[in-house]
């Protein structure tokens, strides 16, 4: 096994008793990195000089004997969230040049606990899409099959998990952005409670949903993150300020008396075969744990995508207001005037699916038609809720595919904006309710493309989904596989 | 045909907090451009707004003085459009759920009190300042201003002449310096007014289509923007044309009222519930809390005044135009014992000196126990009316307590009956032929001779005394 | 059809967007499609259903009344596609 191959916690161990240093676990990442990313194309911006420097610190760190949670770990970050002084591009043309004067409060956390920046990760264009298809600055390949999309928003923070380019990743969830693509690139992905983890420097795609979570490559390691960047913020209205247990005490709890729901509305038609069979076997080594598999009712589901694609665009259309050309990023030239600065500006410096969305946002909030789309959306978006709150009084968590279908081919989506939606028909419910999801691998199809299943649990409880993942993959992660590349 | 002028006025003010509404950049105005800047007020991506508490409570101040309802529960709406001040692209407002609602404020008018509906109060972020290059086809941007809190207070249409306007203007005026939460600075723009005017045939009770007024930066302004565009509707009806809606900017140097025709958009502001800030929540314990920390306000001062100090309604009006220079007049009137005499003295010579020189109140060099013990050195005899004249301009240049400016000057009231008499007698000795006419019958003359007393006595001497002692020496003989 | 060509260019004007006319032809026709999926919404019922705006219902957030320090304006204006002395520039609004 080479160093960029581990996970943090073996890592750890390794750092702790001095068998190595940081510099080195860099040095390997970098180098697997200058092997791979011409055919992944994971990240966006290396920040290569800027992690041995920091590797150096955590080195001397290390000899002090002063060890925290990340000392001296690689760790990537999606284009999303805002990086002083370093270039941070949401993926999109309108702030390609974009430098933030201002770290997000993840970045603050991370930073503190020692981890050390690989890079900024590629990602859809303002975290819209399911494929990193709609990056400004190419394509993300899946490093499982690189003729399929590695799954979005986050692709690239779950391609540079699934091929070594850093040992964890930061991604960001508004729809299914970290679950979705954890799933197709085999790796570990948890969106935590709304709430949970500051919003603060975040780029806001849809306020009300987003939320940051980890990519790992097994569940101690997302265990690891989740202490390090969960907690309250002041800087955040929407932060919950509650205390945050240790992860990490979940992870050997077992799953013994665990009651885990099987929403029947989850297993419709349309969903491919083998990932039905894959949630068979899932079930089973569940049961095997010593859980109990109860069907429940999430009589709302089949107005999660309705809803979700009213309420992310009307919001989105308010965020990205604020590209306009006058204070930061990309300026059209030759304008006429004012309005025709903001035009020009925001016609070239945003990609289709991006106005698509600003488009469907903006007419959904507009006079006349807010009442029978936004509005009715957010009531129905209650209701969902409520499905979930009846659904914790049968059950500890909920047990559903991550995605319907393992990842489609490049450009198989591009043309058609609704099947592309319908990607993240089984994870958006989970942003729109505020709860906690994860997605852990459950197998591969039998062309070898990996399977996710998600665990869904209430507000706050993430241990829970600590719990029944580390039971799970013990079973599911037998036999480990690494994409050939 | 005789009309009606319907107006309703929307207010917005700069609160005095000392940070601003979402961020922590300093509100003082006039800082060099673009520095009282930070990521969240220049909208960058990513930030995210925390609201000021001291706006909630300034505007829960304002809320309880004008008498509106405060509701239990409010929210921030985003007001969507485009405009270089407004860097995120959208206002942080409230709109269907803001912070107050139905209050209202009386007005005096010659036919007595009137009582002006509020019809909300609610917080929303300032926007920026954009400055017009008279030269180049640029305009410049100064993000100072943006995210300084304002409180918008919208009237009912309840007004009907620019004078109750001007009145309820200056009514919302005076309450909001007086809490001290806002400056009321209308040319540094904390303090601005936009209204809304129809008129209609006067007995009617629909209204007329209306204008919105705006850019009126003082008092003057409103009341002759207002007139000239109620004579301007006035004769567009009798001309038999059809008053436009639209919004008019006030033009100072011509006196008119100008349509901004077509350079304004079709309002579709997209308002919705701000998923970046939470509901706020006012129990009525905070209310009892602002409510117990109230100030009495202009209005029952003004009473008070009348009823406690016996003061006329003129006298009361002018010593609680502002809160210090009540505050300055009872501590004279209270140190004193003498509160008529106190307004007198403030009204008068203190007002007067502060005026020449354009200061403040609270900048007056006479503190007001100087003021209450010179007035009961002429209670008492020690100085003259007239003699206080002279030591209260030399208070006022010197910052002097009265008994130094007395001692300095040696002008101590001559109270010595015997001294007096003595030189009452020169002055009889040397007026004989006036003494014989008053003895006459010529009573006119008296004044002459206490005229004469004062001149040979330097006004040192005490009135009273020399009017009895002349009435005396006079008659005698 | 749920919205027409002439409103897609009103909802464009309100999001300072321009398309050409091919693109307005199939932003309508996608447009359309994506607002007949909406139309689901009107099968569930949400008589008395209070609408929701966040996920956890928390209240109260404020931060107190204290000043610190500003970005400085170099750094405010380091991101600037113009700027003028110390001032954001812009084309002037065309009457």
């Amino acid at each position: 096994m080479e160093l960029h191959q581990l996970t943090i916690h073996e890592l750890q161990k390794l750092i702790r008793s001095k068998e190595v240093n940081s510099s080195e676990i860099v040095k390997s990442v970098f180098k697997r990195i200058d092997a791979v990313e011409g055919s992944v194309h994971a990240y966006i911006t290396l920040m290569k000089e800027h992690a041995f420097e920091e590797a150096a610190k955590a080195d001397r760190c290390i000899r002090e004997g002063n060890i925290r949670a990340l000392t001296g770990i690689p760790v990537a970050l999606k284009d999303i969230v805002c990086t002083k002084g370093f270039l941070t591009t949401c993926g999109s043309r309108i702030l390609h040049n974009f430098i933030p004067p201002y770290d997000a409060t993840v970045v603050d956390k991370l930073k503190e606990a020692g981890a050390v920046f690989t890079g900024k990760t590629n990602m859809d264009e303002f975290a819209m899409g399911s494929s990193t298809e709609t990056s400004y600055f190419g394509i993300t390949k899946n490093p499982w099959a690189l003729d399929r999309i590695p799954g979005g928003s986050s692709g690239g923070s779950a391609a540079a998990v699934a091929a070594d380019e850093c040992i964890a990743s930061i991604g960001s969830d508004t729809g299914g952005s970290i679950r979705q693509p954890a799933a197709l690139c085999g790796v570990v992905g948890m969106k935590p409670t709304y709430g949970r983890v500051s919003r603060y420097g975040l780029i806001a795609f849809a306020s009300s949903l987003d939320q940051i979570g980890p990519f790992t490559k097994d569940v101690e390691d997302c265990a690891i993150m989740m202490n390090v960047i969960a907690g309250h913020d002041p800087r955040e209205s929407t932060s919950v300020p509650l205390d945050v247990p240790d992860y990490t005490a979940f992870l050997s709890r077992g799953i013994d008396s665990f009651k885990v729901g099987i929403p029947k509305e989850y297993f419709i038609e349309g969903i491919d075969p083998e990932i039905t069979e894959a949630m068979r076997g899932a079930m089973k080594a569940i049961e095997g744990l010593g859980a109990t598999c109860v069907e429940i009712s999430l009589p709302h589901t089949e107005y999660c995508l309705a809803v979700y694609y009213i309420i992310a665009p009307a919001e989105a259309s308010s965020n990205l207001a604020r590209y306009d050309g006058v204070k930061y990023g990309f300026r059209a030239d030759d304008c006429k005037g004012l309005l025709d600065m903001y035009k020009k500006t925001r016609s070239a410096g945003f990609g289709a699916e991006v106005k698509r969305r600003i488009m469907i946002g903006t007419y959904a909030l507009s006079s006349g038609y807010y009442d029978a789309y936004y509005k009715k959306a957010s009531q129905v978006r209650a209701l969902i809720k409520r499905d979930f709150e009846e659904a914790w009084k049968h059950c500890d968590v909920i047990l559903t595919p991550t995605t319907p279908t393992p990842a489609f081919k490049i450009g198989e989506k591009m043309d058609d904006p609704l099947q592309m939606y319908l990607s993240d028909i089984f994870t958006i419910s989970t942003n729109l309710a505020g709860i906690p999801g994860i997605s852990v691998p459950c197998g591969f199809t039998r062309q070898g493309l990996p399977i996710g299943a998600q665990f869904l649990a209430g507000h706050f409880e993430e241990g829970k989904l600590i719990q029944i993942g580390a039971a799970f993959e013990k079973h599911a992660n037998a036999k480990q596989r690494r994409p050939n590349l | 045909m005789a009309y009606e002028p319907v107006i309703g006025l929307e207010i917005h003010a700069q609160l005095l907090t000392k940070s601003k509404i979402f961020c922590s950049c300093s509100t003082l105005f006039g800082a060099e451009p673009n520095s009282h800047t930070c990521a969240i007020c220049m909208g960058m991506p990513g930030v995210l707004p925390v609201l000021n508490r001291t706006v909630v409570e300034y505007t829960i101040k304002m809320a309880l003085a004008t008498n509106c309802a405060i509701n239990e529960s409010c929210n921030f709406a985003r007001k969507n459009y485009f405009y270089p001040d407004l860097p995120k692209g959208y206002q942080i407002s409230q709109y269907a759920q803001p912070l107050s609602e139905h209050g209202y404020v009386d007005i005096e008018q010659n036919e007595g009190r009137k009582r002006i509906g509020i019809t909300r109060i609610h917080m929303e972020e300032d926007a920026g300042k954009m400055i017009h290059d008279e030269h180049m086809p640029s305009s410049y941007i100064d993000l100072n201003r943006t995210g300084v809190p304002l409180i918008e207070i919208v009237s009912e249409p309840d007004m009907r002449s620019s004078e109750e306007a001007s009145a309820y203007l200056k009514r919302l005026h005076e309450i909001l310096v007086y809490l001290e939460i806002c400056d009321g600075n209308m040319e540094e723009g904390s303090f601005r007014c936009d209204a809304n005017v129809s008129i209609r045939p006067r007995g009617e009770n629909a209204f007329g289509t209306r204008t919105e007024l705006k850019n009126m930066n003082s008092f003057r302004n409103v009341q002759r923007a207002l007139d000239y565009e109620i004579k301007r509707q006035q004769y567009i009806l009798e001309s038999g044309q059809a008053v436009i809606q639209e919004t008019r900017l006030w033009d100072d140097s011509q006196g008119v009222t100008l349509s901004m025709r077509g350079k304004e958009e079709a309002h579709d502001y997209r308002y919705f519930p701000d998923p970046d800030l939470v509901p706020i929540v006012i129990d009525e314990s905070w209310v009892a809390e602002v409510r117990k920390n109230l100030p009495e306000l202009p209005l029952e001062k003004r009473e008070r005044f009348m009823r406690d100090y016996q003061l006329p309604s003129y006298d009361a009006g002018v010593l609680t135009s502002s809160r210090v220079l009540a505050d300055y007049f009872e501590n004279v009137a209270n140190l004193s014992g003498k509160p008529k005499a106190a307004s007198n003295w403030v009204m008068g010579d203190i007002l007067r000196f502060l005026n020449e020189e354009k200061r403040e109140i609270k900048e007056c060099p006479i503190l007001p126990q100087s003021l209450a013990e010179m007035i009961q050195l002429i209670e008492n005899g020690t100085i003259s009316g007239k003699m206080a004249k002279d030591i209260i301009e030399e208070m006022y240049r010197t910052g002097k307590p009265p008994k130094t400016v007395i001692e300095e000057k040696g002008m101590v009231q001559i109270t010595d009956e015997a001294a007096l008499a003595k030189t009452i007698a020169g002055v009889l000795a040397a007026n004989t032929a006036q003494v014989e006419q008053y003895r006459g019958g010529k009573e006119k003359l008296f004044g002459y001779f206490v005229g004469q007393v004062m001149k040979a006595t330097k006004g040192k001497a005490n009135p009273q005394l020399i009017n009895d002692l002349l009435k005396k020496m006079l008659t005698a003989s | 059809m749920k919205i027409t060509k002439e409103e897609v260019e009103y909802v464009a004007h309100l999001a300072r967007l321009d398309f050409s006319e091919e693109e307005k032809v199939k932003f309508t026709s996608q447009l359309n499609d994506i607002l007949m999926y909406m139309d689901k919404l009107n099968e569930a019922d949400t008589a008395g259903i209070e609408p929701m705006s966040h996920a956890i219902a928390l209240q109260n957030a404020f931060r107190e009344d204290t000043v610190k320090d500003s970005l400085s304006h170099e750094l405010s204006l380091s991101n600037a596609p113009e700027a003028r002395g110390p001032f954001f520039r812009v084309p002037k609004v065309i009457e």
